[in-house]
């Protein structure tokens, strides 16, 4: 059984110009498989529809048109199921920042099914584990660095050990450091936990460095989805923003477009 | 049957962790409860002086009598706009700080998350309440010899059960508009009370406002909750107001439920529950 099957999945939204409404093509019929344990990157400028492709894999959004499954589950008619096996990390660490990490996750982790007695010693390993200081556990969210934050984003996506990790630009605005050491994280999670991943980025080298397979989507189109050599050959390119370019007809900053990326 | 009993598990751990989340929220800004609490009291000591002022600008009352009646209003006036305000923030807090994505996507039933917020809008609504009617009615030093407490505890109670169907209804405003649909909830409890007979009786309405008492749960916790207080009525003489509640609760949680899905459906087939502000 494959970990993602998506076939022909199409999202608009409605965009007020004035007083005319207009409606904008988001996702425009997108298909893909991922295979169990695979490392999958979705590779596009802000705009091109990536967000909107984890919203919907989310349970968060409802297609116009097409359909996904997880594990053989249905995104929009098996929500609970889905919800069980899916976890997300998005480019905003979103917290009550007024309250602690542990207090966070704590919360999060029962919605999940998971009692106090379960997660008592498990958040702390977790956090341990995602090198989050033992001291700053108690501390708000609000006080922590945005780094730290988004470790914490990591610590309550794997808390709930989802077997199809949805990740969302989850380096985007960190310094150098955080970045590797959650990369680092990544493929750490891919090799001892055998989940499946979907990383969607507009991090060429991150793409490159963690993923199994690489796709461009484009103005909410998926122009192709290799692995990275198989991409270069193709276009007959040395790097993959060359690869991009030829693919797409335009360079990896021109394509930034819409609002619901 | 294992398999449903897991599953019932499941959703009460998740009903705790509604529950568990908002007690932090209290304790971390618990200066700020505080601070309304405060606001609270002030607000309530401005209706129930007008018992006072009445002999004062030449009425004749029972002062308090008629102090009590205010304060009920009062002090049910508050329950229900923490009720509300609560319920409301299942949504509009949880937008303002983007966690809202991460609990809607979440595998915890939408009946159980809105249940426990109701749960944790009762417990805390209760304690505010007590705690208001306290405060004020030792500042006023009333006497209240024959005030069955417990049975005007178990008919608000009751009642909440209403007010939580119909703030799950208000709950799903803040979706529908994020900058003005909370301040929609507030005229929701406006309305409800003010054909509610909230500092008056019912009768000096015009008809098509006592018609619509019938159907508003306020109006039945308010005539309970006086007459149990204020004649020290108790659960069997209070039959007329209970059951009206019970009727109107098992209608109002189910029609809760379906709007707050329906503008559930909405937010994800627009877009909606991504925070853009």
């Amino acid at each position: 059984m494959k970990a993602l099957e998506v076939h022909n999945l199409r999202k608009e939204f409605v965009r007020r110009e004035g007083r005319s409404r207009r409606r904008v093509a988001a996702l425009g019929g997108v298909s893909f498989d991922v295979e169990r344990g695979e490392c999958v990157a979705v590779l596009g400028p802000n705009g091109s529809g990536k967000s909107t492709l984890v919203r919907l894999l989310s349970t968060l959004l409802l297609p116009d048109g097409g359909s996904a499954s997880v594990f053989g589950h249905d995104a929009e008619k098996d929500t609970r199921t889905v919800r069980r096996l899916v976890n997300r990390v998005s480019v905003e660490a979103s917290f009550f920042k007024k309250m602690s990490a542990v207090e966070n996750l704590s919360y999060a982790a029962r919605f999940y099914g998971l009692r106090p007695a379960q997660t008592r010693e498990r958040i702390p390993e977790i956090l341990t584990r995602v090198g989050f200081p033992g001291d700053r556990r108690a501390e708000p969210m609000e006080n922590l660095s945005r780094g730290m934050q988004q470790k914490v984003a990591l610590a309550r996506a794997l808390l709930t050990a989802p077997i199809l990790l949805l990740l969302d630009e989850p380096t985007t605005g960190l310094d150098p450091r955080s970045k590797q050491e959650v990369q680092e994280f990544i493929r750490e999670v891919r090799a001892e936990h055998d989940a499946t991943v979907l990383l969607c980025t507009h991090d060429l080298a991150e793409a490159e460095g963690l993923a199994d397979r690489v796709g461009i989507l484009d103005g909410g189109a998926l122009l192709c989805l290799e692995p990275v050599h198989e991409l270069k050959a193709r276009y007959n390119a040395e790097t993959l923003e060359e690869a991009f370019f030829a693919a797409s007809g335009h360079t990896f900053e021109n394509g930034e477009g819409g609002d619901h990326s | 049957m294992r398999t449903m009993s897991l599953g019932l598990r499941h959703e009460l751990v998740g009903l705790s962790g509604v529950i568990e989340r908002n007690v932090y929220l209290v304790k971390r800004y618990i200066w700020w409860d505080i601070a309304f609490f405060l606001w609270t009291v002030a607000n309530t000591l401005t209706i129930v002086f007008i018992a006072k002022g009445i002999p004062a600008v030449g009425g004749t009352i029972d002062v308090d009598r008629v102090t009590t009646i205010l304060l009920v209003g009062a002090v049910i006036w508050a329950y229900l706009g923490i009720i509300f305000e609560i319920l409301t923030e299942t949504v509009a807090w949880e937008r303002w700080e983007g966690t809202i994505e991460y609990t809607f996507m979440a595998p915890l039933s939408r009946p159980v998350h809105l249940l426990g917020m109701g749960v944790f809008a009762v417990g805390y609504g209760v304690v505010r309440a007590v705690l208001l009617f306290g405060v004020v009615a030792a500042f006023f030093s009333l006497h209240l010899p024959d005030a069955n407490y417990a049975a005007a505890l178990v008919l608000l109670i009751v009642a909440s059960i209403s007010f939580i169907g119909i703030g799950m209804m208000t709950a799903v405003l803040p979706l529908i508009s994020p900058e003005k649909g909370t301040q929609l909830g507030f005229v929701a409890q406006g309305l409800l009370l003010v054909v509610s007979g909230v500092y008056y009786p019912v009768s000096v309405l015009p008809d098509w406002m006592q018609a619509l008492a019938k159907i508003s749960p306020a109006t039945y916790a308010l005539r309970g909750c006086r007459a149990a207080i204020l004649e020290g009525a108790g659960l069997t003489s209070l039959w007329s107001d209970i059951w009206p509640l019970l009727v109107i609760g098992v209608v109002s949680i189910p029609l809760g439920l379906w709007v707050f899905r329906t503008g559930e459906r909405y937010a994800k087939r627009h877009g909606k529950l991504k925070r853009s502000g």
